[in-house]
């Protein structure tokens, strides 16, 4: 047992070393990715110049909130290079490693994620603090302590949702070696599922109950929704089920895939 | 004349070649034809929404629905054909400049901008630029249902001018983003890079400096004057989208000649910055 976490925590510890290499370069990757919000706020700023009241229950401020609050959820479940690293591997015979040694690799990468998201937060804190302290007029007053837990739990479901959904996608691979293809579709349908580009539950009746059910809204929709108190009570509850039963889903499925794929796999050459 | 023609052969050379390439990958063809599509159609669908909720896009700045639209239309066929003819060459120009790969283009008896800037052509790409010319005919074929649709012959002749110009300026911008590889070394942000500029010209430049009640002014004309006088990527869509979308009178006129200006200017800057790109230009190994 003591070997075991010793083991992990070595790998973890490797990871974050590696991850501390490129902090400037993340630094300023994170700035840059809040200069949609500019646009966004004006154009927001221009439509409530014609309309009046609401929509959709979001008046100006709670879309801006939204979009910033959507960039926390994003920060938690985006996983830029894990489904593509993954197949690179069993492209080129890398993933060999993980089958001589007893790691095992999705266990191995998702310590991986978890220190580069842990690096990520620190780096990214600064630059998130400066935007959201400039943005604070967007912002409805702090919610309640038991929104604000149910938030981060979300946060927490969203980076394992995230990571096993892409890893899952990775792990195609070993049937499709290459699935770059696949990966622009998947990215097309997470920019609009998720809420990235608007918040869900603008649309119209029958297809706003259709997208609250689907995994994609919990990596940038659901926490930020969840912050704005758009999402309360029962339904608060009922939401983050869900999303505990898509991170099984997904969870089972990577070591469906696996184990399957492993099975497949043969390596040649040394 | 005669070398005119011969660039013409080599670029109709390019093309075929890359058709041939495009060919011989048709499944990966078709799937990215699918997902330009598909962007499209999800952006379409995400500002029919906003219009579900709103008859204009800002208050009395005149883009309804299908003018709207018909800005859309120009900003897809615009980076559509951007996206064809250059996104590519200007990340492989960016990758040459590593290799030292660049040596075999710069022996070439021809022009080294033209060449690296056209040798292949993402024909998927060119669905983006024909859906935009689609949705430009429905829009305006809705607008004119409506009764609200006014073009002169000037506006219609001066529309594909405006386009091209728009091209000139995105290619400018682009090629010599990728130059500076020859002082950074290597430029593999430039498509994020690009990404995150030419968001600022996707909406109407009116979004930045409406009416009381929207954000900051300062910032509105700051980004407004920045993207329309420093990067130009503002006129690049606004001024063809207003021509095809707004009637005669709201024109504004002195954008529309200043845009001919921005785009001779931007031409002439990026080829300077490329000639003195290729004079700091020192191979790689032998």
């Amino acid at each position: 047992m003591h070997a075991k976490a010793l083991t992990w925590w070595t790998i973890l510890r490797i990871c974050l070393e590696e991850r501390l290499v490129y902090r400037g370069d993340f630094a300023l990757g994170t700035l840059m990715r809040f200069l949609p919000i500019i646009t966004q706020i004006f154009l927001w700023g221009s439509i409530f110049t014609a309309v009046k009241g609401d929509i959709a229950g979001y008046n100006y401020h709670d879309f801006i909130a939204y979009y910033l609050l959507s960039m926390v959820g994003r920060a938690f479940s985006s996983m830029p290079g894990l489904a593509s690293g993954i197949s690179r591997d069993i492209r080129d015979g890398t993933v060999k490693k993980f089958l001589i040694q007893p790691i095992d690799m999705v266990g191995f990468l998702f310590l991986m994620r978890v220190a580069h998201k842990l690096v990520y937060y620190g780096v990214a804190l600064a630059p998130f603090a400066l935007v959201f302290y400039l943005c604070r007029g967007f912002f409805p007053p702090m919610p309640d302590g038991a929104t604000i837990a149910a938030f981060v739990l979300s946060l927490v479901m969203a980076f394992m949702l995230g990571y096993f959904l892409e890893a899952a996608i990775g792990l195609y691979g070993f049937w499709f070696l290459e699935i770059n293809s696949l990966m622009w579709i998947y990215m097309l349908f997470n920019f609009f599922f998720s809420g990235h580009m608007f918040p869900l539950d603008m649309l119209p009746p029958p297809f706003s109950y259709i997208v609250q059910l689907q995994p994609l809204q919990y990596l940038a929709y659901f926490p930020a929704a969840v912050w704005l108190g758009k999402i309360e009570g029962a339904a608060l509850r009922q939401g983050l089920w869900l999303e505990l039963f898509w991170v099984i889903f997904f969870f089972l499925l990577c070591r469906f895939a696996y184990s399957r794929g492993v099975r497949r796999y043969s390596g040649f050459g040394g | 004349m005669k070398s005119f023609a011969r660039y013409g052969q080599v670029f109709a050379t390019f093309a075929r070649n890359s058709l041939v390439r495009d060919m011989s990958f048709r499944a990966n063809f078709i799937i990215e034809t699918i997902s330009v599509v598909s962007w499209i159609v999800m952006n379409l669908g995400f500002y029919e929404l906003i219009f579900q909720y709103t008859d204009t896009l800002g208050y009395n700045t005149g883009w309804g629905k299908y003018q709207f639209f018909i800005f859309f239309a120009t900003t897809t066929l615009i980076s559509g054909i951007v996206e064809a003819f250059f996104m590519y060459n200007a990340e492989e120009f960016s990758e040459l400049i590593r290799t030292g790969n660049l040596d075999f283009a710069l022996l070439k008896p021809m022009d080294t901008q033209f060449l690296v800037s056209l040798q292949r052509i993402d024909w998927s790409s060119l669905s983006s630029a024909a859906i935009g010319v689609i949705l430009l005919v429905v829009s305006l074929w809705r607008l004119d249902a409506a009764g609200e649709l006014s073009l002169t012959l000037l506006q219609v002749a001066l529309y594909p001018i405006y386009v091209l110009s728009g091209v000139a300026i995105f290619y400018s911008l682009m090629i010599a983003m990728a130059a500076t590889s020859v002082w950074l070394g290597r430029n593999q942000s430039l498509q994020q890079f690009w990404f995150y500029i030419t968001i600022f010209a996707r909406y109407p430049e009116e979004i930045y400096t409406g009416p009381a009640g929207t954000p900051k002014k300062w910032l509105g004309w700051g980004l407004r004057g920045v993207f329309t006088f420093i990067i130009p990527v503002l006129v690049a869509v606004n001024v063809p989208a207003r021509m095809m979308a707004m009637p005669f009178s709201d024109q504004h006129w002195k954008i529309v000649l200043f845009a001919i200006a921005a785009t001779a200017f931007s031409l002439w800057l990026s080829r300077q910055v490329f000639k003195m790109a290729l004079s700091s230009y020192r191979s790689a190994s032998s």
